[in-house]
């Protein structure tokens, strides 16, 4: 009787072998690249999360497409790599003040560059892009989402900048038809007032 | 007590057997495909996006330059990629991989955009430098060991996939158009090393 009292009961062997497992849980391998894919989606999302950003990003790309060759390429050029230079302050912690401002600020005066059809020299316009590019660099530097691989979140976000260019210049090729060059001049427009939203929800 | 002892003998061989099965593969580099050390090399080099980064940018400017360019970098860079691995094979892990990683990135990038004419001797160089300095980079720290060169040729061989094929499609580029893509894809290159450069003095 007593013999029988000290075996081990099923529950007991149960939880034998339930402690050491657990304790030696294996590290998931399901998602061994997750911080780096996460940090890519978080770039290539942060872009296109900010409808300020996107209104810019476009208005570069119809401005250029307005502009025609050289300005067509070297504008989307010009914007990551200036951009990239915000996004260093960004990451260095550099403050820059009214980020929110400078973006609103891009949207307005790009739309209003489209909506004007302003043809300044290519060093201007360039020049132009390039002081707005700092303010959305910025915004995406100090932005980077904690545990995500900066180098992946960077290229995200600089992939989906041009992206959003190249779709501005695609949706600029309708500049070569007369109700094209309306349409655009609507857009810029339309960029404009949305800008001007922006500016106002930064003030207020 | 004999009872006793024989109950005790169980739990322990219960508790070992579980130890025993529990235990998971070495996972030193997260980067175990499970098919061998030379797709575990290939695998390294697809999920490091600082070195393939690198690689497609020396890729588009030799693929800009022409066949020539195309054809020696497609040889030099992975034969200095390897000998820079099996250099490294017996080094530390090195602290300034980022910094040089992003200096490439900005050059490379940099040469992409504004369509560097260089030299085919240039160009060899600039090919070998890079895949030494990767190489070296992606050998550190991997210990000297012949798993470890099988998978350093592994690595080389998907350096020489990557140029063969991006070169070859940039080459037969003849737009122009398609070019000035090319050389905004530098700008993104260039932008991400940027970025990445800004990251590192972070770190500092």
């Amino acid at each position: 009787m007593r013999q029988r009292r000290q075996r081990l009961s099923p529950r007991k062997v149960a939880l034998l072998a339930t402690v050491p497992a657990t304790l030696w849980a294996q590290a998931a391998l399901a998602h061994v690249q997750q911080g780096g894919v996460s940090g890519l989606l978080a770039g290539l999302q942060h872009p296109l999360s900010g409808l300020d950003h996107v209104l810019a990003m476009v208005a570069v790309g119809l401005w250029g497409a307005q502009l025609g060759a050289p300005a067509i390429w070297v504008l989307p050029v010009a914007f990551p790599l200036v951009m990239a230079l915000g996004g260093v302050f960004g990451f260095l912690g550099l403050q820059l003040p009214g980020v929110e401002i400078g973006i609103a600020a891009s949207a307005i005066v790009l739309g209003a560059a489209v909506a004007f059809e302003v043809r300044p020299p290519l060093v201007i316009a360039a020049l132009v892009v390039g002081c707005f590019a700092i303010f959305h660099g910025h915004a995406h530097g100090t932005e980077l989402p904690p545990g995500q691989s900066a180098l992946l979140y960077s290229m995200g976000f600089v992939i989906a900048t041009g992206c959003l260019h190249a779709l501005g210049i695609g949706i600029g090729t309708v500049h070569r038809w007369s109700w094209g060059r309306r349409l655009l001049r609507s857009a810029g427009a339309a960029v404009t007032a949305g800008g001007a939203f922006f500016m106002w929800k930064a003030f207020s | 007590m004999n009872g006793v002892m024989a109950l005790r003998m169980r739990a322990r061989i219960i508790l070992f057997c579980v130890v025993a099965f529990a235990c998971g593969p070495a996972e030193a580099h997260l980067n175990a495909t499970g098919m061998g050390p030379v797709y575990d090399g290939l695998l390294h080099f697809m999920s490091s996006p600082e070195d393939l980064a690198a690689a497609l940018a020396l890729a588009l400017l030799a693929g800009l330059r022409g066949a020539a360019y195309g054809r020696r970098a497609m040889f030099t860079l992975p034969a200095a990629w390897l000998l820079g691995s099996f250099c490294g094979l017996s080094a530390a892990a090195a602290s300034a991989g980022m910094l040089a990683s992003s200096l490439w990135l900005v050059l490379l990038g940099g040469l992409v955009v504004v369509d560097a004419k260089l030299s085919l001797r240039s160009m060899t160089a600039l090919a070998a430098l890079l895949g030494l300095v990767h190489g070296y980079l992606n050998g550190t720290g991997m210990g000297f060991s012949v798993v470890a060169m099988v998978a350093a040729l592994g690595l080389a061989a998907a350096v020489f996939v990557l140029v063969v094929l991006v070169a070859a499609l940039v080459v037969q580029l003849r737009a122009q158009w398609a070019r000035i893509a090319v050389r905004v894809g530098g700008s993104w290159i260039a932008a991400s090393g940027l970025l990445m450069l800004g990251w590192s003095m972070r770190g500092v």
